[in-house]
């Protein structure tokens, strides 16, 4: 564990001496729930309209297939027709494209920042890499099955997939999400424990809460 | 100055490199690149004559090569002229236990990262390179360094992370032999995926 | 020495060990992270800034979240099946990987490369190089919340693609460059679509002229930030445009000829005040001038003839032992690949030389400090850093 995350005493600037413990501080430690749909069906399909509409992308390249993501936001392919948009911060993303292959180090940060997104919130996992491990089938730094850490809602093929095909799968996704059939958030929530256990077996230095959002 | 040699050649620099420091015979590779070998404690001082003597300014890699069968280490430091337009790379054999070798980040401070790196992924050590110990690609590993020709990636893999059921791997060679002569090999379809290496 | 380290005469004392005392208690430092998840960041890496107000007092730079092992993968493929993976070691500029490797293997196997495949060899180098200025120019803009520059590079940029979608079949990775040769010669028309996209091209790169060179708020920002002094080059390994924007006349292209580079005129793109602007001004004169390489290429190479020289069943290829360094000049400097054979199927080591390997960890630790967080993301973006050729 890295020393700064460690409990100590920090004498603040104005003198007063108080303890800070930034595992248990920093964070709230509730677990993520699972969001029941509204009673009404009519309010519930309002809802997924609304959801699938605005599909708002969390902007971290994790691996190679970031680059076709470019072309989208241009008036060649242009994703923003569809309601699709990139967004710098996790707090107002709420689709995770996972780029391509994910190595154990960066797993870490794309964890932490999946969980930081606001429900309701979706994963897509592009290229073959998310799959199966793809051409690194063999890496010992890579993951081969990203469903095994993450609750994926759906997978765009190829190496890599060409801006049409990373279209396609949007559209997909909305269909999805308009027949309320995007249910990976909770499913994250129900088999929280299974997931938690599955991350670990692979990040050895776990320094952050179970939860962090 | 024991040899006639052109002075600006590879020859003539190896020439008057051998007249300080107990150098191997010169392997030259192609018109400009040559490769030489050395013992570990005179490729600092010899460095340091070819960066500030003969104008070998620009590190262009320090890399390690695991010799498992000899038990050794080769470090290449790979220097070149770009004036003289000449490449030398200095070969240097460390035995793999205990892998150790003098830094040269005080020569150039750029090799400090070469030597994290290698640090990292052979697990040789550079005594008073900077950030040394600091995680450089991997974080907490726990096994062998993963570029020692011992470690088995694929092994590895299969053990930590789960795979896809499903996923086929052929061995090229056989694969075509089962394409290409069937009636040599029956038994074997070759349409059914088999041979998982 | 004293060249290589920063001033630290207003700043954290350096204790003994060369460290710096930096009590973050004391409220006064502040350790702030950048990346990975973070819109300034080239990639996926990064920078851990230890900040006093808004200046930068130390930066390290963390690199490894692209990791995926090339060079252990390689060791366990045989030489051709090496070829699919070496292109992914870089994304923007793939080409210059198969390049630099299928140059590496026929050198070691003695294998003789048909003249026609140097040129569409060539070819296909400098669409890639041009492909990665491209997305470099708009990344530079983008960094300073110039946000229209990066919608034309990256249209640009597409309609290269198409040339390259044309020429090889594929958008980003090609595999066009194999050992012994290219997979085929150029398509019926394709000068013609080529000279077109060019055109385009020019024009494009005369609008960013004008709305990125000769805007006021471009120039604030960088004339004068993040000077490379040319005494750095040599101990940090600095290559390229970085060099070049320097005065330094560094270009493997004319200093270590390769392909047919001898036979085209061209002279290296230099620039004077080694700042953000002239290294921005001198990747885009860089770009005019892969522009009329291309012309000159199209309009001399020859169109017939074999393009690939014949090959030994590459299923049961053993190259001889030997090791070779080969290099070429990429859009961010020297790229080069060492290659050692042990006489058997496989690679005994392949070890990638990417440029940014020097420049975004060494150099920019260095640079960073002094720096304003708001020009962090700026300076990383000129150096035109690419993490993956750090780690592979």
């Amino acid at each position: 564990m890295k020393a700064e995350l460690e409990k100590r005493l920090v004498t603040g600037p104005d003198g007063v001496e108080f303890e800070v413990d930034p595992l248990r501080d920093y964070y709230c430690d509730a677990l993520p729930e699972v969001q029941r749909p509204a009673y009404l069906r009519i309010v519930e399909d309002l809802f997924n309209w609304a959801r699938a509409e605005s599909i708002w992308i969390l902007g971290f390249g994790t691996g190679c297939g970031a680059i076709e993501m470019r072309p989208l936001m241009t008036p060649r392919f242009d994703a923003y027709r569809y309601g699709i948009q990139w967004r710098p911060t996790p707090r107002q993303a709420n689709l995770f494209v996972i780029s391509g292959y994910l190595s154990v180090k960066t797993l870490k940060r794309v964890i932490r920042s999946y969980e930081q997104m606001q429900n309701p919130k979706y994963v897509v996992g592009l290229g073959s890499c998310t799959l199966n491990g793809g051409m690194y089938f063999d890496s010992y730094n890579t993951i081969k099955r990203l469903d095994q850490y993450l609750p994926v809602d759906l997978y765009i093929t190829g190496c890599m997939p060409r801006p049409e095909a990373l279209l396609a799968g949007f559209l997909e996704l909305k269909k999805l999400i308009r027949a309320g059939k995007a249910e990976g958030a909770n499913q994250y929530a129900a088999n929280f424990a299974w997931y938690k256990a599955n991350q670990k077996q692979v990040i050895h230095d776990w320094d952050m809460p179970d939860y962090n959002w | 100055m024991p040899s006639n040699a052109d002075p600006m050649s590879l020859a003539g620099v190896h020439a008057r490199l051998q007249a300080l420091f107990p150098l191997g015979d010169l392997a030259p590779r192609r018109a400009g690149l040559a490769f030489v070998d050395l013992p570990a404690t005179c490729a600092p001082p010899a460095l340091s004559h070819l960066r500030d003597r003969e104008g070998f300014g620009h590190l262009v890699l320090l890399t390690a090569v695991d010799w498992l069968e000899e038990e050794l280490f080769q470090l290449t430091y790979l220097v070149c002229n770009r004036e003289a337009r000449l490449d030398l790379g200095l070969r240097v054999r460390i035995p793999r236990e205990p892998a150790r070798m003098e830094s040269i980040h005080d020569i150039w401070p750029t090799a400090a990262t070469y030597q994290r790196e290698l640090r990292e992924m052979f697990g040789i050590d550079f005594p008073g390179s900077p950030r040394l110990d600091e995680a450089f690609i991997l974080e907490d590993w726990r096994d062998i360094p993963p570029y020692r020709r011992d470690f088995d990636t694929l092994r590895f893999a299969r053990e930590n992370f789960a795979e896809r059921p499903g996923r086929e791997t052929w061995d090229p060679a056989s694969h075509m032999r089962q394409r290409l002569y069937p009636e040599a090999n029956p038994g074997m379809d070759p349409s059914v995926p088999g041979d998982r290496s | 020495m004293g060249l290589l380290t920063p001033d630290r005469s207003q700043y954290p004392a350096l204790r003994a060990d060369g460290s710096l005392d930096i009590d973050l208690s004391s409220g006064k430092y502040l350790k702030l992270w950048q990346g990975p998840q973070h819109p300034g960041i080239t990639g996926n890496m990064s920078l851990e800034l230890t900040v006093c107000g808004d200046e930068v007092v130390e930066g390290k730079t963390h690199v490894g979240f692209l990791h995926r092992g090339f060079e252990k993968l390689m060791e366990r493929r045989t030489f051709i099946q090496c070829f699919p993976i070496v292109c992914r070691i870089c994304v923007p500029e793939p080409d210059f990987n198969e390049y630099c490797y299928a140059a590496a293997v026929e050198e070691l196997a003695g294998i003789e490369v048909p003249e026609a495949a140097h040129w569409i060899r060539t070819l296909i180098l400098e669409m890639g190089r041009i492909n990665s200025y491209l997305m470099y120019l708009g990344g530079q803009a983008g960094a300073l919340g110039l946000g229209v520059i990066g919608q034309w590079t990256t249209h640009a940029r597409d309609l290269m693609l198409d040339r390259f979608e044309e020429l090889t079949g594929a958008r980003v990775y090609h595999l066009f460059i194999l050992p012994g040769g290219v997979r085929d010669g150029l398509p019926a028309g394709f000068a013609g679509r080529m000279a077109e996209t060019l055109r385009e091209l020019e024009t494009t790169l005369r609008d960013v002229h004008e709305t990125l060179f000769c805007n006021a708020v471009f120039k604030k920002r960088t004339v004068g930030q993040g000077v490379i002094d040319p005494a750095w080059l040599e101990p940090y390994g600095v290559t390229g445009p970085n060099a070049r924007a320097a005065g330094v006349p560094r270009d493997v292209r004319r200093d270590f000829p390769y392909l047919v580079y001898p036979q085209l005129d061209f002279a290296p793109v230099t620039g004077q005040d080694s700042d953000i602007y002239t290294r921005a001004d001198v990747r885009r004169r860089d770009l005019l001038l892969s522009v009329d390489l291309i012309r000159q290429i199209l309009a001399r190479m020859p169109r017939q003839g074999p393009f690939m020289a014949p090959l030994p069943n590459v299923l049961h290829w053993r190259i001889p032992p030997g090791e070779t360094y080969v290099r070429g000049e990429c859009s961010r400097g020297e790229y080069g690949y060492y290659l050692v054979t042990d006489g058997s199927g496989h690679p005994r080591r392949v070890n990638v030389r990417g440029p940014s390997y020097t420049h975004a960890v060494a150099l920019l630790e260095r640079m960073i400090v002094h720096c304003n967080i708001a020009d962090v993301a700026a300076l990383m973006v000129s150096l035109h850093t690419y993490p993956p050729e750090i780690e592979r």
